[in-house]
């Protein structure tokens, strides 16, 4: 095993990109990676993704985007991992160059989903679910976390609106993102008036529909400033599953794949989440975001929302997160949403996040949730400037 | 480049609004599918009674547009009717038209398909037709009796009523077309397969990329191509699907709310479909004075739009009395409910 470090990261605005079509967009971001590396040399593609077969009709993207993007003859495959299938393509490429097979890897997210109408979008979202079990009885990816949250809110005896402030971070945070979905504040009485969509889970709630494309370059360390003054290292890198179906969980609010994808990285970094920056959650829905604070150790079960309340997510709090709007307002392609963490936490440790800038960050963390928390992608990066 | 002008001069020597007389307020779409929650588009809309459809409805309206010009019927030489609710698939509404006002058998009859566009695409060949000199007269109609799906955000709005337009010389004319402008590309936005009841739309996509894209272009490149700026219209219309859409088109091409008021329709009877910009136009030719001019736009989904640029002549004040306003067919309501409005457009069905 050797060490990895990212040399270049890229990404294209995330919207609803009715002109552009999916390879156009992760050629945009995988182009812009490979600028910012200074390197012509490419091993190998690894692309996530999870709904271009059943949203655009169109598979086998590993042989399609490197086609389009100009790397036509090297390694390519599409990785899927439900939402995760952006930092699971990181974790792939990471190994790659850890164990020396691959020099030179990019790793990129695209989704586009926007090109189908809501209910196909929604039916679409809902294949990271139990097929047998919740989806085909309707359950819809907003209903499964309207479930989550409404036992939350039960066993913990939490109000709504103390959710309030995750979803009011995030969009203050996306102000300053040039590539954010909605780039706008969003304050407690508009999160109060926001329309519901599955009770308790409102639209403020919620993350958008979008598309985008993210992605990055990794080499080894070792020769990783050879291709930029800033490169940012891999630290830890760790998949963990639990049951796709919420009622084979053992403990439903314990979200278990991200607590043990979480103490794997801690463990591969020799480091505790005391340790952490700051931390882009996987915020798909704020619910999501307070389970997994809690599930990698940034508080006590039951005690997430407080962090919202008491501005510790905030970039000049504690652990600040969603730093560049995160699902909720950055946008959430599905299958690119890993790579927008990846590439947000990136700019932080090269300290070119500009008005969003956590001071001092030098170590950053990534938590991209495919389903309902079945796969957990835990990422460390750490800066060496 | 784009800009469309006949071989000799042509203009609207008659026109008339029609309207049904039922409205089914909002609120009764919103209490019956959103629990009353839901985010009101316009006041009410226009239903249609049990015995009218396009055919009847776009008799009314012609009708008042030969009361207004008073022609004979007979020098009409073509009838062409603008709808996406045609009654028959196959067999023309306009022959039916055509017959019921007399002006069979040497006339051109035809029914035109472009979604909400296909009243003022029926107008552009009218003006071609009589500006070409192969007719004196030509009659075109945009008339809709539009569906939307139960619970559809389309529900709403979806209404009925339109507008028919006599196209005569200029010198007889109570308005000129001073120059016309297509602006057509392929976007699917909005669309009915054959044997569906409703159509289908792709949300927001049927915003930016389709509808403004076409208006403000099309509304534009006229007013570029003629030399003439939004301050030099006294009116504005453009197609209306709800209150919020052409007023934005309005504002972005550089009009007030002011020159837009007289044509917005919609908040009162929905969206008309291939009538509503039409409609708009007889509401402006109630009222406007000679002199005046117009810029009306209309919106297709698939998609494009037609816009037209009219000065309003002497005639107006003499002629626009024959024939009932459109703001009196506005006027003329009777309340229903839903239950209501579901037995008139046959929402009923077991299958």
């Amino acid at each position: 095993m050797r060490d990895v470090s990212i040399i270049g990261i890229g990404q294209t605005k995330v919207g609803e990109h009715w002109t552009k079509s999916l390879k156009e967009l992760a050629t945009e971001a995988i182009l812009a990676a490979i600028k910012g590396a200074r390197t012509e040399r490419v091993d190998s593609l690894y692309i996530g993704n999870m709904l271009s077969g059943v949203l655009t009709g169109q598979e086998h993207l590993g042989a399609l985007v490197s086609d389009f993007a100009g790397l036509r003859g090297v390694e390519a495959v599409k990785i899927e991992a439900a939402c995760g299938s952006g930092a699971a393509a990181l974790r792939i490429g990471y190994m790659a160059v850890a164990s020396e097979l691959a020099e030179f890897v990019v790793v990129a997210g695209v989704e586009k989903m926007t090109d189908r109408p809501a209910e196909q979008v929604t039916a679409a979202l809902a294949m990271a679910a139990d097929g047998d079990f919740e989806a085909q009885n309707g359950l819809s990816f907003v209903a499964i976390n309207a479930l989550l949250m409404r036992r939350y809110m039960y066993e913990y005896g939490v109000r709504h609106e103390e959710f309030a402030p995750f979803a009011i971070n995030a969009h203050q945070n996306a102000v300053n993102n040039p590539y954010a979905m909605f780039p706008f504040p969003v304050s407690a009485d508009d999160f109060k008036k926001a329309k519901m969509i599955a009770d308790p889970v409102n639209l403020l709630d919620s993350s958008p529909v979008c598309d985008g494309a993210a992605a990055a370059v990794l080499c080894p360390t070792e020769i990783a400033r050879r291709f930029n003054d800033h490169p940012v290292r891999i630290r830890a890198s760790a998949i963990a599953t639990d049951s796709i179906a919420l009622h084979d969980r053992r403990d439903l609010l314990g979200l278990e794949g991200a607590a043990i994808s979480a103490a794997k990285a801690y463990s591969q970094a020799g480091l505790g989440p005391q340790d952490i920056d700051l931390f882009e959650v996987h915020d798909a829905f704020t619910i999501m975001s307070v389970l997994s604070l809690e599930a990698s150790g940034f508080a006590e079960r039951g005690q997430g929302t407080r962090l919202g309340q008491e501005g510790e997510i905030a970039i000049g709090g504690r652990i600040p997160i969603t730093t560049m709007g995160g699902l909720k307002a950055r946008g959430h392609p599905v299958g690119a949403t890993g790579m927008y963490q990846i590439v947000e936490v990136v700019e932080q440790l090269r300290g070119q996040a500009g008005k969003n800038q956590v001071s001092d960050a030098r170590l950053g963390m990534a938590q991209n949730i495919g389903g309902s928390g079945a796969t957990v992608i835990t990422t460390i990066l750490e800066s060496y400037d | 480049m784009g800009l469309l002008k006949p071989n000799r001069d042509v203009g609207i020597v008659g026109y008339g609004a029609y309207v049904p007389r039922y409205r089914l307020p909002a609120t009764e779409v919103s209490r019956v599918w959103e629990g009353g929650e839901g985010a009101l588009p316009i006041k009410e809309k226009s239903v249609p009674g049990l015995d009218e459809d396009v055919v009847t409805m776009s008799l009314e309206a012609t009708r008042n547009a030969l009361a207004r010009a008073r022609i004979d019927p007979q020098l009409i030489r073509a009838v062409w009717v603008g709808s996406e609710s045609h009654p028959y698939a196959v067999k023309p509404t306009s022959t039916i038209v055509a017959e019921a006002i007399g002006a069979v058998p040497h006339t051109q009859a035809a029914d035109w398909q472009f979604a909400c566009k296909a009243g003022t695409e029926a107008m552009q060949a009218a003006i071609g037709f009589v500006g070409s000199g192969m007719a004196d007269y030509a009659l075109a109609v945009g008339m809709d009796t539009a569906q939307g799906r139960p619970g559809d955000a389309l529900e709403y709005t979806a209404g009925a009523g339109g507008a028919a337009y006599l196209i005569g010389p200029a010198q007889e004319s109570l308005a000129i077309f001073e120059g016309s402008l297509s602006y057509v590309t392929d976007t699917p936005d909005f669309w009915r397969r054959q044997h569906e009841h409703y159509p289908e739309h792709g949300s927001r996509f049927t915003g930016e990329p389709a509808y403004f894209k076409h208006i403000e272009a099309a509304g534009s490149e006229l007013m570029q191509a003629m030399g003439v700026k939004p301050s030099d219209y006294t009116y504005a219309v453009f197609h209306q699907p709800n209150v919020k859409f052409p007023v934005k088109a309005g504002k972005d091409l550089g009009f007030r709310i002011d020159q837009l008021k007289t044509g917005l329709l919609v908040n009162e009877i929905g969206n008309t479909y291939a009538g509503a910009a039409l409609i708009g136009l007889t509401a402006i030719l109630d009222e406007a004075k000679p002199g005046d001019r117009i810029l009306a736009v209309s919106f297709g989904s698939g998609a494009g739009s037609d816009a037209f640029s009219l000065r309003v002549t002497d005639k107006i004040t003499e002629w626009r009395n024959g024939a009932p306003s459109t703001r009196q067919y506005v006027a003329r309501r009777t309340v229903i409910d839903y239950a209501t409005y579901a037995r008139y457009r046959k929402k009923l069905v077991m299958e």
